[in-house]
């Protein structure tokens, strides 16, 4: 257990990140050259693409120093806004993180939340300057940014190049020198912390942890203490590139088990694996239930492919437990799915996954937090759905989730972001310089400001120059009302979103505009208003189309003009009818492009 | 029932608009002849026993042609099928090509229908669209030809940018005035690879304006039907008892033999054309393996062209025929879609006929497409 190391790298996005991990994984001959593709830790393409790990993964590292062996255990943790509870169990697996910081553009907002969730669980820091061979590096000032965030020694501060190896050994180096040796009791009642699962289609659910004390045979029965599910050991083992079967995992060490478990919902991460024979007394602190913060309807495009797609909905949530979802049904669509996200990317990442892997077109609509009405009666509604809201009447007041959200920016935008922030009813709590060109904003603001279009805003106004994390801060009242959208008169449940009274006039009026343009001229003409209540607020109209007849059709026009129609036709299949109103897809997400 | 149609690809020069298949060298011409001689011998077998009822000369421009070239034509088409002793003859013409002796040889040939393509009684409007006669010509050969053919036709062409509503009542006026039975009027539309189309493109000509091509179909519709014209497909208007009845058979769903590159042929099962380039047109006959592609139409073809076909006729789309060819489900499926259509003003329906209304028809494509399979 001595000469084991457990660390992850803490980055912002494309910091190098992946890249030096696969640097530390070549030097250490963990994978050949010919297993090496680049970045190697995200194996899912929209991770490839989206250049973000999405799923947090491990791989253990044998490492020869000073004639001892070592294993390093890396756990790469997601990078995203959207997935800090999966960054601070990943975390809380580890003794040492490493802070990889670019030399060309010094640290991020997202950096600094999960450094300080890394100080919480009492990780020892290795702060390295990543990327200092790049002519844009900034070795001395992001230097400076270091020490005035940890307090460390400037010769503690590793120079690195994970695109060169630059700099690899000393990191090695330090990860044995000064992470400490995890600590735990062999001879005590299993108790191991899971810190993420995969979903393997032939072989279940595979669940990664770390043990924390005591040991896990192949053949234990375990129990998982959240869930209280008691589950044979059927293999467990160590991970390198792929998974490593072994007779038992040790204390201290990182490993994964598996079990015939189907369901991603039965693995929760941080939860405690047990021995049920021989139970822990005491379950791993920090778990937490993953709640999802962005609601928003999935609907198929076509309504006879509702059970088609909730087949899919089914076998994307057993490996992704985070993505909950139940029946909704709509006067406008029909039925489909009201899904829970841990954020719009992993909103994004889910619709994209839907199509991608599951070759399904669906309608996504208009997203929202959840919030909490309380009705003159005195009852507490949760309400993620507008459908859910209740009548104004008969509504005590509500009120809306907050966050702390943390922007880190150069000192000139910050009037930009102070302007884009109050007009998102955000609270400035505090700004200071980290150093002289970098600020720090603390603003607390509604979620769901942050909900419709607030990072592309973020990135316009400060030419992408400013990086942004949140947390949840709890609920605060606010006036929220529906507002509803009608066609032709006809109200269209799938339209409607809750937004803040105070910006009903301008929003109602946006969003008519954008769906004018989203909606293509049809065979009627078309009445767009935006109401709250009985009040319309805005309205646009698509005048009819005046002239759709082709002037002749004889022998040889028929058929063309056939296909003509029949690809038509295809196109309009993409559509959804709405009383006598062709809507295309993209218009349900109207709502977020209305700035566009 | 069922017609021939030959088609004649030779023009005297390109009008800006036009997209159909023809070349302005006659250097081949005989040789083309030739073929689509051998073409009618090829396919004798086509209609099989059913009387040919119609012949049509399109094009290009027919009337390039001698009588004597359009008699030989003729001669082939009656030496291999069986021709209904009362057939609908037509020939396409310009009207610069018209003449007295070149209509009295027509005439003699067999010819007993003239189509002629007027397009307009303005010298601008012609000249916009480079066709190959003026106005003068436009009216002295309609006049001329109304001495020895009775049963005529003319084309018009409406929604251009230089033409007015007045301009456009005057073309109108003038066909009525002259005593023409049978008018086609297409609105003027920009087709793919046409020298108008280029010429939007570069912005050296204004595009064509929807509004206003809505608005002089509307004004056409009502107008002739003031003047006792049928309105019976979406561009073509004739006195009772002047209809085409070659173009009718094509919306009826008969049989139709296409000769000639481009031409097109169709005998209830499969739809076939031949090459629209008339050097591989004529070497392929020559060869007897004329070089042609083929559809097999399938059931949900074709109850989408019995719909995209009837709906743009004064009969009209009949849910009985539906029901009878294509069963009970079909039928309801339409009669429920159709309903929208009918609140809306744009269709009415008798019994089980379903018609559509002067907006209806204006919308023809749209509606057609959304009641398609």
């Amino acid at each position: 257990m001595k000469n084991i190391r457990n660390f992850c790298i803490i980055a912002h996005i494309d910091h190098g990140k992946s890249t030096l991990a696969d640097r530390l994984l070549q030097t250490t001959h963990t994978i050949s050259d010919r297993e090496m593709m680049d970045q190697v830790l995200d194996d899912m393409d929209l991770e490839r693409e989206k250049g973000i790990t999405i799923k947090s993964h491990a791989i253990q590292i044998n490492h020869k120093h000073k004639g001892e062996e070592y294993i390093l255990n890396l756990i790469d943790t997601p990078g995203h806004v959207d997935f800090s509870y999966e960054v601070s169990r990943a975390l809380a697996a580890c003794e040492g993180a490493l802070l990889l910081v670019d030399a060309t553009q010094g640290i991020q907002a997202q950096t600094i939340s999960n450094l300080y969730l890394a100080i919480d669980n009492d990780l020892e820091i290795i702060p390295v300057i990543n990327k200092i061979d790049m002519d844009g590096a900034m070795i001395e000032e992001v230097k400076d940014q270091i020490i005035e965030l940890i307090g460390c020694k400037p010769e503690e501060i590793l120079l690195a190049s994970g695109r060169t190896g630059i700099g690899v050994d000393a990191i090695l180096e330090a990860i044995i020198d000064r992470i400490p040796a995890p600590k735990g009791k062999e001879d005590a009642p299993l108790q191991a912390l899971i810190f993420d699962s995969v979903f393997n289609s032939f072989r279940g659910i595979i669940v990664y942890f770390r043990i924390v004390n005591g040991v896990l045979k192949k053949g234990d029965k375990v129990k998982f203490v959240s869930t209280n599910q008691e589950y044979e050991a059927d293999e467990v083992g160590i991970l390198k590139l792929g998974l490593e079967a072994r007779k038992e995992v040790k204390t201290g060490d990182v490993g994964y088990i598996i079990t015939g478990i189907k369901n991603a919902k039965e693995v929760k991460v941080g939860d405690t694996i047990t021995n049920a024979l021989n139970p822990t007394q005491e379950i791993i602190k920090g778990f937490q239930e993953v709640k999802p913060m962005v609601f928003a309807g999935i609907f198929p495009v076509n309504t006879d492919e509702f059970e088609e797609l909730r087949d899919c909905m089914d076998k994307l949530q057993l490996n992704d437990a985070s993505l909950t979802f139940e029946l909704e049904t709509s006067q406008a669509l029909g039925f489909g799915f009201r899904c829970g996200f841990l954020g719009l990317l992993h909103m994004e990442i889910i619709q994209e996954r839907l199509e991608r892997e599951f070759n399904q077109t669906v309608i996504t609509t208009v997203p929202n937090v959840s919030f909490i009405a309380y009705t003159t009666k005195g009852e507490k509604i949760i309400v993620n759905n507008p459908s859910e809201m209740p009548d104004a009447v008969k509504t005590d007041r509500i009120e809306e989730p907050f966050i702390k959200a943390q922007i880190i920016t150069k000192p000139e935008y910050i009037g930009n972001i102070m302007t884009l922030c109050l007009s998102k009813r955000g609270i400035l709590i505090n700004q200071s310089y980290l150093t002289q060109t970098r600020v720090e904003l603390v603003f607390e603001m509604p979620l769901t400001e942050i909900v419709f279009d607030f990072y592309d805003k973020l990135k316009s106004q400060t030419r992408g120059y400013a990086s942004f994390d949140y947390h949840p801060i709890g609920y605060r009242e606010a006036d929220i009302v529906k507002m509803d959208i009608l066609l032709n008169n006809d109200k269209v449940d799938a339209l409607s979103a809750l937004i803040h009274r105070g910006k009903g006039q301008e929003f109602g009026r946006k969003l008519c505009e954008k769906l004018k343009e989203l909606v293509p001229r049809q065979q009627f003409q078309i009445a767009i208003q935006a109401a709250i209540g009985a009040k319309i607020l805005a309205r646009e109209n698509i005048s009819a189309m005046r002239k759709d007849v082709t002037a002749k059709c004889y022998g040889g026009d028929i058929s063309r003009k056939r296909k003509l129609l029949e690809k038509q036709k295809e196109g309009k299949k993409r559509m959804r009818q709405i009383g006598n109103v062709e809507v295309p897809q993209e218009a349900f997400l109207a709502v977020l492009k209305l700035d566009e | 029932m069922s017609g021939i149609y030959l088609h004649i690809p030779f023009c005297k020069q390109a009008c800006s608009y036009c997209n159909f298949h023809f070349t302005t060298s006659l250097h081949y011409k005989n040789d083309l002849l030739k073929a689509l001689v051998k073409e009618t011998e090829l396919e004798k077998e086509y209609l099989g026993k059913e009387p040919v009822e119609t012949i049509y000369f399109g094009g290009g421009t027919p009337s390039l042609l001698s009588s004597i070239e359009i008699g030989s034509l003729l001669e082939a088409v009656y030496r291999n099928f069986s021709i209904d002793p009362g057939a609908e003859i037509t020939l396409e013409s310009n009207p610069d090509d018209i003449t007295k002796e070149k209509l009295q040889g027509w005439k003699s040939a067999g010819i007993n229908r003239l189509s002629i393509g007027v397009q307009s009684f303005f010298e601008e409007e012609l000249k916009w669209m480079n066709r190959a006669h003026n106005a003068r010509q436009a009216r002295e050969g309609l006049e001329l030809a109304t001495t020895l053919f009775n049963n005529i036709t003319m084309d018009l062409i409406y929604g251009s940018p230089l033409l007015t509503d007045e301009m456009w009542k005057h073309n109108v006026d003038t066909a009525i005035d002259l005593g023409i039975s049978h008018l086609s009027c297409y609105a003027l539309t920009v087709e793919e690879r046409t020298p108008l189309q280029k010429m939007i493109q570069l912005q050296q000509r204004k595009d064509v304006d929807n509004d206003k091509q809505a608005r002089q179909f509307l004004l056409l519709m009502q107008w002739l039907k003031e003047k006792g014209y049928e309105h019976y497909e979406v561009s073509n208007f004739a006195k009772p008892g002047y209809r085409s009845r070659h173009n009718s058979s094509y919306w009826k769903g008969a049989s139709y033999l296409g000769v000639g590159p481009s031409a097109h042929s169709y005998n209830g099962k499969e739809r076939k054309w031949n090459i629209a380039n008339n050097n591989i047109y004529i070497k392929s006959i020559n060869e007897g393996q004329p070089k042609r592609e083929t559809e097999v139409l399938t059931e949900e073809n074709k109850i989408n062209e019995h719909i995209m076909i009837s709906l743009r006729t004064m009969e009209g789309l009949d849910l009985e025929t539906v029901n009878r060819i294509w069963g009970n489900l079909q039928m309801k499926r339409l009669e429920a879609q159709l309903e929208r259509y009918i609140q809306a003003g744009f269709a009415i329906k008798e019994h089980s006929l379903v018609k559509l209304t002067n907006e209806g028809m204006l919308r023809a494509d749209g509606i057609a497409a959304d009641l398609f399979n």
